[in-house]
């Protein structure tokens, strides 16, 4: 990357720098003639000096003009030139303002790449924190300062220089007065900037900081909180937004001063005019529109002026920001942008030999963890790499995930140094001890080891082709990426797949490996499909759903479910599910908003079941703040049983001490609304308050009817409602093959449904469709939505999918208890049966049964063979399993 | 059933004679109630335990394992408690128990069986009643059976 910002703006804007520059400089002769034009109006079209009339204009004998006509002329024209000037401007404003935005991106997506090709070790010393900000926030004044880098100090120079000219040609004492200071602001001004600048720098660093700090305390918070660090923290931030604060108190102190200067001297101008111009028209020596001009042209020099001072803060500004960046976007041992961009002319087999020869590590802090290294490992063969200090930067440094400081590491002869990420990336696979999980499905997740290179270009419409042109040509002009972002990117067979169908498979094979199927299984069936989207797969749903119904006469399964029936009162379901016999969709209907809803209310109220509502509202808050009233409100009773949370139950206590059951009208809207709120959550079954009687029912079954028939056009969209012989939008594909609820007190009722419900899925060939929806869980940031245990798989059935040469394992399955560790190690071990596997393990007892067992200890071998050799009595891993 | 109803029944049962309606009506609303069919069954010996189980309705069998398969050692009844060993003494269940007829039964939690004996000391006394008898029934079983293996020669 270019080291001075303006080597940078050359390199990559030149032509539009030229572009603009010419358009500055044409833009001047238009400016000129509109700097003039004042003293002519008033010389010639007013006093009249000069001119006899009628004028012909520009002597071609067509048009002659009398004295008003002529005024009106001039006068045209002067307007005519401030259009002419305010085009130039505009026109260069525009382009200034695409060059510069293109320019911001060119930088900022060049950092964003180095980033991406920054040597590991770094992020231990740079944070995430200081990152960011840097990419996004520091360096978005610099479009703006690129834009103006070369087109504003010669445009406003050049205005500044068409006003002196103008000036001198008027009056030259007059000229040489107005600019008289000018020099003595040149010396002063840079020397106040150096303090700014310094200033400056010093506040780009705090503030990066502030910023590691806060993404610090976000990433501890769990921490701060169980040890009441809080406070700490804030006093700690209190001090850096101190020192940001006198840091700008001194910026602004100066850069006022200098705005101060500034203003003093350029006021010196009309000071020299009004008292020399105005002696000398006194004297007669000069006109007195002579001396107006005068005035105007330097009022008019004022402002190129002053942007100029403007530009040359900006442009130290921007320096220092640009120095400070790139020098830490340019770490000792970056790999080059080649590396990435590269594709092998064939394909390149990483099976064979892996060796290092005498190769040497150092950390982060220097401290040489290798040291004139050297190993051979037979391949493809399982190698255990157990013992101490050295196993997992021999794991990184196989799989290229860090670069020795001498010697080399080659699989099958090939040097893993001059071996392009094509390669590497796609033939070795590394699994750590904590993989990352991104913030998309788990399907994304998987087949992000299969996605290297847009690889099949999508199908678009004129309209879509139009736009992705433009896109492009943009992304070329800002030397972006030009992978077309929407191609399917999926390499089908490096997972030795042809179509998605095949493609799938081996997914589903993959996360069987892991023992994450049945999770995906599980996650699967409490999402949905969209039957406008999948008509296909919700139609095999309803006939799963047909299927459960035929066997629920079975003895064994009666009154595990209760059926939806349009007619009937579910009791196991709450009263807004009768109610509304339908799921919400969006929030219209949402059940906590149910009683502040216009519609639901009005059919309450034609339903007759309003004070109803209110009268169980005030039963169930009275009872719930008998029951909950003496519990902690930690208390788990709370989430697993009450409606009311432990926040809000003062809340109903206060409304229940407030009136009795028969005064409940006299409440104010807002309580009426939270009593209102509770009945809909009853469930019968569940909660046997007692309140919900058969009058009720049938109440709630007549209001079911009416909100159904009124629905308002608009609210349409908002419910769907059940339907026997239709799929139920946004409802679960397990609530989908149920279509009721399943019974409360029924022992074991879940998990025998649970049972019967796999049996269908799997003899009606559903578990594809399951899967499918599955994989499209969203797992939230970092993988948070799942488990670690998940996101772990996760990253494991990743590497697998891909079907690396050579898998190298560190720890990787550490989290798991020891039989499922030992499940998947054979599981893997069994998947790589003809492949290698490197497998970094902190328990040496695991060790057992690979073809070779590597002991390490302070990054030496201390000695390899079987793991039957090595145990032997005496031997060093003998005692060390001993000591284990 | 209404919770109204539920205190009742549950006041009927004597371990709960004495605790105060308020309180018993915390222990019906949280209490799950669950109806086992025939044969189904409530928790497996070896398994954590988690929850006591007061029987409302049928009848149980308390199986333990041994060398060849279940032995019934025990049925209980309606007001009798089962699983209280498991959450008193933190040990996994010390033996299976299977619904004969059909059954319906009030599950307490540990949680909630702790809070209860803590705060009605009445209810801890009614409870070790039921151990010392259940205790003193055993030991009444082993000496007969000592004597038994006695008169077969055996020991």
């Amino acid at each position: 990357m270019e080291h001075s910002l303006y080597k940078f703006i050359i390199k990559y804007s030149l032509r539009q720098q030229i572009i603009l520059t010419i358009l500055a400089l044409t833009s001047f002769i238009p400016y000129y003639y509109y700097l003039s034009m004042p003293k002519t109006i008033v010389n010639q079209g007013i006093a009249g000096k000069g001119v006899t009339y009628p004028v012909d204009l520009f002597g071609l004998h067509i048009v002659s003009l009398n004295a008003e006509s002529y005024l009106l002329v001039l006068c045209f024209g002067f307007l005519l030139l401030v259009i002419v000037q305010q085009c130039f401007k505009y026109a260069i404003n525009v382009f200034q303002g695409i060059s510069g935005e293109r320019m911001l991106r060119r930088l900022r997506y060049e950092l964003y790449s180095r980033v991406l090709r920054f040597p590991q070790p770094t992020f231990k010393k740079m944070s995430a924190g200081e990152i960011i900000p840097m990419i996004t926030a520091e360096v978005e004044p610099l479009g703006g300062f690129i834009a103006d880098s070369f087109a504003l100090p010669i445009f406003q120079g050049g205005m500044l220089l068409t006003t002196f000219i103008f000036l001198i040609v008027q009056n030259p004492i007059m000229a040489i007065a107005a600019v008289s200071l000018y020099p003595f602001q040149f010396w002063v001004i840079p020397k106040l900037q150096r303090i700014v600048n310094r200033l400056g720098k010093e506040r780009v660093k705090t503030a990066r900081q502030l910023a590691d700090r806060i993404h610090e305390s976000i990433s501890g918070v769990q921490e701060i909180h169980t040890h009441d660090a809080s406070n700490r923290f804030k006093s700690e931030f209190t001090r850096r937004l101190g020192k940001i604060y006198w840091i700008r108190y001194e910026i602004f102190q100066r850069k006022f001063m200098i705005k101060f200067i500034n203003n003093f001297l350029q006021q010196l101008g009309p000071f020299f005019f009004y008292s020399i111009g105005g002696y000398l028209v006194i004297k007669g020596q000069l006109d007195l529109g002579q001396v107006i001009a005068a005035v105007t042209a330097h009022k008019e020099m004022g402002a190129p002026w002053k942007e100029l001072l403007n530009h040359y803060q900006q442009r130290e500004d921007a320096r220092i920001k640009y120095d400070q960046v790139v020098s830490q976007f340019a770490p000792d041992g970056m790999r080059e942008e080649a590396d990435q961009t590269t594709e092998p002319a064939e394909p390149v087999s990483l099976v064979g030999e892996v060796q290092f020869a005498g190769v040497s590590y150092a950390d982060e802090t220097g401290a040489h963890v290798l040291e004139n290294f050297s190993l051979t490992l037979d391949m493809p063969r399982h190698v255990a790499l157990v013992g101490g200090s050295g196993r997992e930067e021999i794991a990184l440094l196989m799989a290229r995930l860090i670069e020795p400081v001498r010697g080399k590491v080659s699989i099958a002869g090939q040097n893993l140094g001059q071996l392009p990420e094509a390669v590497t990336g796609r033939r070795l696979a590394y699994v750590g001890p904590a993989g990352y999980v991104f913030n998309s499905t788990i399907g994304d997740n998987l087949l992000f080891s299969l996605r290297h290179r847009a690889l099949k270009s999508v199908a678009r419409d004129a309209e879509a082709e139009r736009r992705f042109r433009r896109e492009m040509v943009e992304a070329q002009a800002s030397g972006n990426s030009l992978e077309d972002y929407d191609a399917d990117f999926t390499d089908y067979a490096a997972a030795g797949a042809t179509d998605s169908d095949s493609l799938r498979e081996a997914m589903i094979r993959a996360l069987k490996l892991v023992q994450l199927d049945e999770d995906i299984y599980q996650l699967g069936l409490r999402g949905s499909v969209d039957p406008a989207r999948a008509p296909d797969a919700a139609a095999r749903i309803l006939e799963a759903r047909a299927a459960l119904k035929g066997k629920m006469h079975d003895d064994a399964y009666a009154d595990l479910i209760e059926d939806w029936h349009a007619e009937r009162y579910n009791r196991n379901a709450t009263v807004a599910e009768n109610l509304m016999f339908g799921l919400p969709i969006g929030d219209k209907f949402a059940p906590d908003r149910l009683a502040e809803n216009a519609y639901m209310l009005e059919v309450l109220e034609k339903a007759g079941l309003k004070t109803r509502f209110l009268a169980v509202g005030y039963d169930v808050a009275s009872t719930m703040v008998e029951l909950f009233a003496d519990l902690p409100p930690d208390h788990e009773f709370f989430q697993q049983f009450s409606f009311i949370s432990s926040e809000e139950l003062p809340d109903y206590q206060e409304i229940v001490n407030q009136v009795s059951a028969d005064k409940v009208d006299q409440l104010d809207a807002a309580k009426r609304n939270r009593l209102m709120s509770l009945p809909f959550k009853l469930i019968v079954a569940r909660h046997r308050l007692g309140h919900i009687d058969d009058e009720f029912q049938e109440a709630v079954l007549q209001a079911r009817k009416l909100f159904a028939e009124g629905l308002p056009e608009k609210l349409r969209s908002a419910v769907a409602f059940f339907d026997p012989e239709h799929y139920t939008l946004g409802g679960s594909i397990l609530d989908n093959i149920l279509f009721g609820k399943i019974a409360y007190g029924q022992a074991q009722a879940a998990e025998k449904i649970g049972r019967l419900v796999r049996t269908l899925i799997d003899e009606l060939d559903l578990r594809d469709i399951v899967i499918e929806v599955g994989l499209a869980y969203e797992t939230g940031i970092a993988g948070a939505r799942l488990s670690g245990a998940q996101r772990q798989k996760v990253v494991l059935a990743r590497a697998i999918l891909k079907r690396p040469d050579l898998i190298i394992l560190n720890e990787a399955i550490s989290g798991y208890d020891n039989v499922t560790q030992a499940q998947l190690l054979a599981a893997l071990r069994e998947e790589f049966k003809d492949r290698g596997l490197v497998w970094a393990l902190h328990n040496p007892h695991l060790a057992d049964g690979f073809d070779r067992v590597v002991l390490i200890e302070n990054g030496r071998v201390v000695e390899q063979g079987t793991y039957e050799e090595l145990t032997r009595e005496g031997r060093p891993l003998a005692r060390l399993l001993a000591g284990n | 059933m209404s919770l109204h109803e539920e205190v009742e029944l549950l006041r009927r049962i004597p371990l709960f004679a004495r605790i105060e309606p308020s309180k018993l009506k915390l222990l019906a609303f949280t209490s799950e109630r669950l109806a086992y069919k025939a044969g189904d069954v409530l928790f497996r010996q070896g398994d954590p335990g988690d929850s006591a189980y007061i029987i409302v309705e049928g009848e149980a069998e308390i199986l333990v394992n041994t060398a060849d398969g279940p032995l019934r050692v025990a049925v209980v009844r309606k007001n009798d408690f089962v699983g209280e060993i498991a959450i008193l003494c933190d040990v996994p269940r010390t033996a299976t128990v299977a619904a004969i007829t059909g059954l319906t039964t009030l599950r307490i939690s540990k949680e909630l069986f702790f809070r209860l004996t803590a705060e009605f000391p009445q209810m801890a006394v009614e409870i070790m009643r039921v151990l010392g008898q259940r205790l003193e029934r055993t030991t009444a079983d082993l000496r007969e059976a000592t004597a038994r293996l006695r008169q077969a020669g055996i020991s």
